[in-house]
């Protein structure tokens, strides 16, 4: 498998990523004895950015995958295909992270079927192991090869949920919005707004998190916040720039964006 | 003026009432300032023209001393038009009402201002008049108007608040649902029922909190994280003492309307902003204000501190929220700082407001050195650190002893321009130390005697009724009484099923292809997740063989699974007690046949699923017998309030369907079914308009149909000629089955819910 180019899954430049508490020092540890890591946090706080962070730090190629509800087994591991010589077996991302030693990140895991997530299985124990049934091969999973998977509690039914057996292979590492002065500080390191105007959306943001599970499924996320601040830096009246990033798109509630346009209207005076 | 003019002008009016002449003078010399010449001829014209009518000297009087200010206000037109309704009101059953009729004028000119909404006014008065004095027979109209008399009597207190089309609705309803009942139509008109009130609310202007709770609940609980009971308080009907807002442990009151208003510098501050400023002053009360006692300070200096903190928390919800300053500023009061007479007034409040708005607006005008003193220490205060409650009282008490005037303590009290439109009453802000020692103390903390609690059923819902007429809801119109059906002998039930066993037997195959296969194969893909190793093989095969191949060669899979919840509204009306013709058993045996298959099969099936029976006796009583409910299973309770169906009453079928619509709307499955088994049209006794129902129905279907749940109706009405536009057609659109053959219902029920949820 020496046609996989490695060099396009690793990550040169550094990224920003603002620590909020200790979670570098306990990725490293958990890396260092290359134990599967489950990373929970609503959307848009940072939980990509983490992984793709750490992987910068550890010089390690990441593979990511969004999973999705039509996800099968298959599209992880790796299926047949047809081409002029009859059937050739294609790698799926799982492997080749195996094989090369990646960290494959499994985004939203439990947008995925049960079904599909046990393939996972023996790769996070001991055995550190990939069966690929189909094409009667055992890949051996590479020494520097670790799999963080991510998954948001807040919106997922009770449908959605992963089974105890899957969770049980995993140590956990709990994200949340970062505190109104970090985050304030990130939004400012993104954009280059100054920190009053940060201020401001970060003060907009904790309203509409307020909100959350009153018509709200998730708060204003970080990232929109730095949404709204990049157009603000496009020179948009920033009233209209909020509008635009931050209550348009998370809610057709006609009541939720009278509230949040009122709150936008009295703290941008 | 002269006698000898004041002759000439009094012989004008055709009229020779003593008391007359003593009023005259003045009246006329008003007309004379306010009208032509022209006007005043028409004047006295109308005048004698009201005399003519023979209602005695009141009418006269009224028509004398309030027309020259109605003219001179609307134009000279209204006298002969005015003068001219009096006449024909005369020539009709309902002279009573003339006078409230000319004293309902000004304050109607004053409203509406214009000639046209005058006259329009005038037409709905006329409108009504006609159309509620009764008639006997036939063609003289013989009955004076009940209800007309009261409503002129409200009338100032109507037109305050309602606009001229909202005036005319109200009325329209009043005249719409009690032309033939008179004590209710007076009732009505005097606003003492219930929907008169509701219509009455609905009609107001300005916006109504109950339109915005949800936005307002949203701001509490997004911009200060607080969450109370809102609940409205009305302002319409105490005229006496306006109530103000204010909350303490039951809730929040908060007034009922608001206007959107313009400030005197044009600012406008719309009623939903309005409604955002009072309970960001509540909420920051809440968070800021810590209760102190009462007991130590006077009334003065109670006063001055609540001022104060009332400026202390506004400061500190601008500080989280500078926007708010500018719809503070705007709704604060700017007394005149002269405008108060320290020798003869109490200017205490108006000292107070001055302060406050000082406090508020930098750019405040005042010049009272003491004023602008303690409005510069209250913000040193405020930004050296975070003064506490009892921090500003003494600031409070100090601005009232250094500003006490001799005549504060007189009872003439300064009031114009220091109402401050947000602020609540603070009555959370004083504790009395007297209340811990007085002895009915212990009797208050005593923890409550648990109430009995009611058997007698559920307390009534109300649901509203669609009137076609108007295209308008009638307020909770409908009582609807829920209650569990009494209970019989289950082995009925079990009798019943054991005597369709065959029928069983047919249904349970047919169910069997009905039942859930979680996890499907879908072949002969182009797309899909895995190859289908035959298919492929065959297309290679044929690739090989120089043939085209299909490109098909993938499959996925689906899951395939029932996701519907089921309602069975049961109509049981007297008039399923009839045997039809050929049948041996009545109606409702049938229906229990065929209800009692049903639920087996469904039971079979693992659907969620309910029943339930309605009947109603006017719109007071609508009965709904709750028979299954989701989470019971097909069991003996079930069975026996199944053996034990009665008939009776009518078939009000709006309410039914809205309520079981309440039920089903909260079953969490992608498709909702509600089925209702009826055997004729929607019908009450309190309702002779046969339309009525069947629309109010048809609105039903339709607002459940929004709610995304599929109404089905099967139709046992032996009436109903197939194909024929008929009221099941209006009501359910497609969605209906007659069943021709009512012995055949056991067995076309359960096959007709396998074929819709097929």
């Amino acid at each position: 498998m020496s046609n996989i180019d490695i060099a396009q899954h690793e990550i040169t430049a550094e990224p920003f990523y603002q620590q909020q508490e200790n979670e570098i020092a306990l990725y490293e540890a958990a890396y260092a004895a290359r134990l599967p890591v489950i990373i929970k946090g609503p959307t848009g706080c940072g939980k990509s950015r983490f992984v793709e962070y750490m992987a910068w730090k550890l010089h390690k190629p990441l593979i990511t995958v969004a999973c999705n509800e039509d996800m099968t087994a298959s599209d992880l591991v790796g299926r047949f295909l047809l081409d002029k010589d009859g059937t050739r077996w294609q790698d799926g991302p799982l492997t080749t992270a195996a094989r090369i030693g990646a960290i494959c990140y499994l985004d939203e895991i439990v947008e995925a079927r049960q079904d599909t997530t046990v393939v996972i299985h023996p790769l996070t124990d001991h055995r550190r192991t990939l069966p690929l049934d189909k094409k009667g091969e055992l890949v051996k999973a590479h020494p520097d090869f670790q799999l963080v998977i991510s998954y948001n509690p807040g919106y997922q039914s009770l449908m959605k949920d992963l089974k105890q057996s899957t969770k049980q292979r995993f140590v956990g590492l709990d994200f949340d919005y970062a505190p109104a002065e970090v985050e304030i500080g990130i939004i400012v390191e993104e954009t280059g707004v100054d920190e009053d105007t940060a201020g401001k959306l970060v003060k907009i943001g904790e309203t509409a998190r307020n909100l959350k599970g009153h018509g709200l499924d998730e708060g204003i996320s970080t990232r929109l916040l730095v949404y709204a601040a990049s157009l603000i830096n496009q020179g948009i009246r920033p009233a209209d720039a909020c509008r635009m990033a931050l209550v348009r798109p998370i809610t057709d509630d006609a009541d939720i964006r009278s509230t949040l346009d009122h709150a936008i209207d009295t703290v941008f005076v | 003026m002269n006698t000898d003019e004041l002759q000439l002008y009094r012989e004008e009016l055709k009229c020779n009432f003593k008391l007359l002449d003593e009023v005259f003078e003045d009246c006329l010399e008003e007309a004379l300032r306010l009208l032509s010449e022209q006007g005043v001829k028409d004047y006295l014209d109308g005048a004698s023209l009201v005399c003519m009518i023979g209602r005695g000297v009141e009418p006269v009087l009224v028509y004398l001393e309030e027309m020259p200010e109605i003219a001179h206000r609307l134009g000279e037109e209204t006298l002969k038009i005015v003068s001219q309704a009096v006449w024909s009101m005369s020539r009709s059953p309902n002279g009573k009402a003339i006078i409230s009729f000319l004293q309902s004028l000004p304050e109607a000119a004053r409203r509406l201002g214009s000639r046209e909404q005058f006259q329009h006014y005038l037409d709905i008065v006329f409108d009504m008049m006609e159309r509620t004095s009764g008639s006997i027979h036939g063609f003289h109209t013989t009955i004076p108007s009940p209800g007309l008399p009261d409503l002129l009597e409200q009338m100032p207190s109507l037109l305050n608040q309602l606009s001229l089309e909202g005036l005319k609705n109200w009325i329209e309803y009043g005249i719409r649902n009690y032309n033939d009942h008179p004590e209710r139509q007076q009732d009505y008109f005097k606003l003492q029922t219930a929907d008169s009130r509701a219509m009455l609310q609905r009609e107001r202007h300005g916006t109504l909190f109950a339109d915005h709770q949800r936005k307002l609940d949203l701001y509490l609980q997004a911009c200060w994280r607080d969450k109370d009971h809102l609940v409205p308080y009305s302002r319409g009907f105490d005229e006496l003492r306006k109530p103000m807002p204010y909350y303490d442990n039951l809730g929040i009151r908060v007034p009922d309307v608001y206007d959107d208003i313009e400030t005197a510098d044009g600012v406008k501050v719309a009623a939903l902003d309005r409604y955002r400023a009072l309970l960001a002053h509540m909420a920051a009360h809440r968070r800021w204000t810590t209760s102190i006692f009462a007991d130590n300070y006077s009334p003065f200096q109670r006063q001055a501190i609540e001022t104060f903190e009332d400026s202390r928390v506004d400061y500190l919800a601008c500080q989280q929220y500078p926007g708010l300053r500018k719809i503070f500023t705007a709704l604060h009061p700017v007394p005149d700082e002269f405008d108060c007479d320290p020798e003869n007034e109490s200017c205490i409040r108006h000292r107070l407001t001055m302060l406050s708005y000082a406090v508020l607006n930098p750019a405040h005008p005042y010049k009272n050195p003491q004023i602008v003193e303690f409005a510069k220490r209250f913000h040193e205060m405020m930004q050296q650190g975070a003064p506490t409650t009892a921090d500003i009282a003494k600031l409070a008490t100090q601005f009232i002893t250094r500003t006490r005037q001799k005549a504060d303590l007189t009872a003439n009290v300064y009031f114009k321009d220091t109402e401050i439109d947000y602020r609540d009453d603070n009555r959370h802000l004083w504790l009395y130390i007297e209340m811990a020692d007085e002895e009915e103390m212990f009797l208050e903390e005593k923890p409550q005697e648990p109430e009995e609690p009611e058997d007698e059923g559920l307390p009534p819902r109300h649901y509203p009724e669609w009137d076609y007429h108007s295209k308008t809801y009638r307020p909770d119109w409908v009582s609807l009484y829920e209650s569990l059906h009494p209970s019989g002998d289950p082995g009925d039930i079990d009798k019943l099923l054991a005597k369709h066993s065959a029928l069983a037997k047919r249904l349970k195959q047919m169910l069997d292809m009905l039942k859930p296969q979680n996890y499907v194969r879908i072949r002969y893909q182009e797309d899909g997740s895995e190859l289908d190793l035959d298919v492929a093989i065959r297309s290679l095969i044929d690739f090989k063989s120089g043939t085209t191949p299909d490109p098909r060669i993938n499959m996925s899979h689906r899951h395939d699974g029932r996701d519907i919840s089921v309602m069975l509204l049961l109509d049981l009306s007297a008039s399923l007690e009839e045997t039809p013709e050929g049948c041996e058993q009545t109606i409702l045996q049938l229906s229990q046949e065929a209800v009692a298959l049903l639920s087996w099969a469904i039971e079979r099936l693992g659907d969620p699923f309910a029943i339930a029976g309605f009947s109603s006796n006017t719109r007071h009583e609508v009965r709904y017998q709750h028979i299954k409910g989701y989470s019971e299973h097909w069991n003996d309770e079930v069975k026996a309030r199944l053996a034990c169906l009665e008939a009776g009453y009518s078939t009000r079928m709006g309410a039914a369907l809205r309520h079981a619509a309440h039920y089903l709307a909260n079953q969490k499955t992608d498709k909702k079914l509600l089925l209702v088994l009826t055997d004729g049209e929607p019908a009450d006794i309190d309702v002779n308009d046969q339309r009525l129902l069947i629309e109010d129905t048809r609105k039903a279907v339709q607002e459940l149909d929004q709610q995304g749940i599929y109404t089905y109706c099967i139709n046992l009405d032996s009436n109903i000629e197939p194909g024929a536009d008929d009221y099941v057609t209006e009501i359910f659109g497609k969605q209906y089955m007659v069943i021709d053959h009512v012995e055949r219902l056991p067995e076309k029920l359960p096959t007709l819910f396998a074929s819709l949820t097929k």
